[in-house]
């Protein structure tokens, strides 16, 4: 497989405090990676220096062979990496459709959009999200009117629609129901294959489910990397983070 | 706030019907002093619709519009002057000699020409636009920062144009009532009736202009970027583009207002540029309706209207009347005047006073929603 990400020796630092520290990762081509990791370990943080929020204080950022780092976060976007985020951020003043247009529409040129018609293979791509998302119904309905869940899958459907070869998704089982959790878990890895995907969650259930590989992080740094059951079995992971989940579980 | 200018049925076909009826009939009814005010009035009309784009669409709540209004109202002013002083020592405007100048400022060389007047006014005001929209928006300043930025802007123009005796005549400003076009005074019964005119059409026309911007995709955006900004960043947008272009052209439209205005108020000075004015036209679009485009037409036109009866019969009470518009609008009509008749409005005073008992239900909400129709 070929290597799609690569963040070596990053550190991010907010008036003195590292929230990160020497992070090292590599993506391959069309996989599916869980990063989890206690509150305040830097998991947002790690999001917002792949898609150009942050800029790093040290260390390169790099995709598909060419480096990213300190570039706008249009420009990362479209060089093909989307990103959702933790609280559902859609256009909620836009209908469902005119919400998945938005993502799909190319290029994304204020030219293009006043002059250029939605080709049929751009509509045909709308139907189909929706679709998957279930929400043919609902086309017209201001996305503001949706469900908590449903605003949660218009925006990674938005993030499809944009066609990026890497996903970004920040907490997407955030508030949902278990339904809708397991629902969610099984878009994302109808997803994977076709795109690589990296997602940040709290929710072990969730991230079992999804049966990734796993990365930990704790404090800015990578703890470890492997399975759900090898994390599950490192000592150090049972003290940081593990530990405390599994007891609220029982 | 809702995604409004999907207008309803019948709401915006009375209000065109009434728009054109009165453009059509106002000449023949109304006496030519009351004609050049609405000549005036919907002049304004044309930059309480660029106030709309930026404002009511895109979310940039700008206090400078003065700027480009009056830059527009200089360019056209300038060509007239010139044009009437081809009989004057040095062949330059009477003003000049009052300060001892005996040739002309450079800058006032190529409004000599007609052609160049037309352009620039539209196109000097988008391009100061720009530039100063370029800056501002390119380092991210928002929300109440940019509200400052564009009055600190405005402060700057007015003392700038305000000082400026020798080169624009500072304070006095440039009069046009006096001055002629195609031998003819612009200051005339005949000429103003054609200014009318031209206003009418170029209201309808900025209209169409705007409407057909915000109508798809680019519209959707300038709302994405007023709601979430971050989020049309992350959809590979660059909100500093649209909002550049969007700013300028809402300058441009300014402009275009500005020297409408200016021909049919007889003069153009740094009085255009003072603060209360450019704050008018957001109250003119606040009451009219935000994101209606029409709104903001019928605010501008209506509430000058107003304005102009109230202070003939009641001086000094207009302030009053215009602070409490304000105070209502936003307490009380927060979408603004055709905002609220478009929404639910009109149906829940009916049935508040007892005269209509339908109350909506859920599933007429939701045939509301699906139909793209503000509900709240």
């Amino acid at each position: 497989m070929k290597e799609l990400l690569k963040l070596s020796q990053i550190s991010v630092s907010f008036e003195g405090f590292l929230a990160l520290n020497d992070l090292n990762l590599s993506l391959q081509a069309g996989e599916l990676r869980a990063v989890i990791g206690p509150n305040g370990a830097g998991k947002t943080t790690f999001l917002d220096v792949i898609s150009g929020k942050v800029a790093p204080s040290t260390g390169d950022v790099i995709f598909k062979g060419q480096s990213i780092r300190g570039k706008r976060e249009h420009r990362i976007a479209r060089l093909g990496i989307g990103r959702k985020f933790q609280s559902p951020r859609i256009f909620e003043n836009l209908t469902v459709y005119e919400n998945l247009v938005l993502a799909i529409s190319k290029p994304k040129t204020p030219w293009s959009l006043l002059l250029d018609r939605l080709s049929k293979k751009q509509k045909d791509q709308a139907d189909h999200l929706m679709n998957i998302i279930s929400l043919q119904s609902q086309k017209n309905s201001l996305a503001g009117s949706l469900s908590h869940g449903q605003k949660q899958w218009l925006e990674i459907a938005m993030l499809v629609g944009q066609d990026p070869d890497l996903l970004l998704v920040d907490e997407p089982v955030a508030g949902l129901t278990d339904e809708e959790t397991d629902l969610t878990a099984d878009l994302l890895k109808s997803l994977s294959g076709n795109h690589t995907i990296l997602v940040i969650d709290h929710d072990m259930e969730f991230i079992r489910r999804l049966n990734s590989q796993v990365t930990v992080l704790h404090q800015g740094h990578v703890l470890c990397e492997g399975s759900m059951e090898d994390i599950q079995k490192n000592p150090q992971v049972i003290e940081v983070y593990l530990g405390q989940p599994e007891e609220e579980e029982g | 706030m809702k995604k409004t200018f999907k207008i309803t049925g019948w709401v915006s076909w009375l209000v065109w019907v009434g728009i054109i009826a009165l453009i059509i009939a106002a000449p023949s009814f109304l006496p030519v002093f009351r004609l050049n005010l609405l000549g005036r009035y919907l002049s304004l009309a044309i930059a309480a619709l660029g106030v709309d784009l930026i404002w009511g669409f895109t979310g940039l709540l700008s206090l400078g519009q003065g700027i480009f209004f009056s830059l527009g109202g200089y360019c056209i002013a300038m060509f007239l002057q010139l044009n009437t002083s081809s009989d004057l020592p040095n062949r330059i405007p009477e003003f000049f000699s009052l300060y001892g100048i005996q040739s002309l400022p450079f800058f006032w060389e190529p409004f000599k020409s007609p052609l160049f007047t037309i352009f620039s006014i539209f196109i000097i005001p988008s391009l100061v636009a720009g530039f100063l929209g370029f800056l501002v928006f390119r380092n991210r300043i928002k929300g109440v920062y940019f509200s400052i930025l564009t009055q600190a802007a405005l402060l700057v123009f007015f003392n700038f144009f305000n000082g400026q005796q020798k080169l624009i005549n500072g304070t006095n400003g440039l009069k046009t009532d006096v001055t002629q076009l195609f031998g003819q005074i612009v200051g005339s019964d005949s000429m103003q009736r054609y200014f009318f005119w031209i206003t009418a059409i170029l209201v309808i026309l900025s209209w169409l202009f705007t409407r057909w911007l915000v109508r798809d995709r680019f519209g959707d955006i300038l709302i994405g970027i007023r709601d979430d900004e971050a989020r049309v960043r992350f959809t590979g947008y660059n909100p500093t583009l649209f909002k550049t272009i969007v700013f300028s052209i809402a300058g441009g439209l300014a402009g275009i207002s500005g020297a409408l205005y200016t021909v049919q108020s007889g003069i153009v000075s740094p009085q255009f540029m003072t603060v209360p004015f450019s704050i008018e036209m957001v109250i003119w679009v606040a009451v009219g309706g935000r994101g209606t485009l029409l709104g903001a037409i019928l605010g501008a036109v209506t509430i000058n209207y107003a304005k102009s009866l109230v202070s003939e019969a009641l001086p000094a009470s207009w302030m009053f009347i215009q602070g409490g518009m304000f105070i209502l609008v936003v307490t009380a009509l927060p979408e603004g005047v055709l905002g609220w008749l478009q929404g639910s409005g009109p149906r829940n005073l009916l049935s508040r006073l007892g005269i209509s008992r339908t109350l909506p239900t859920y599933p007429d909400l939701e045939a509301r929603e699906s139909k793209g129709v503000n509900s709240q």
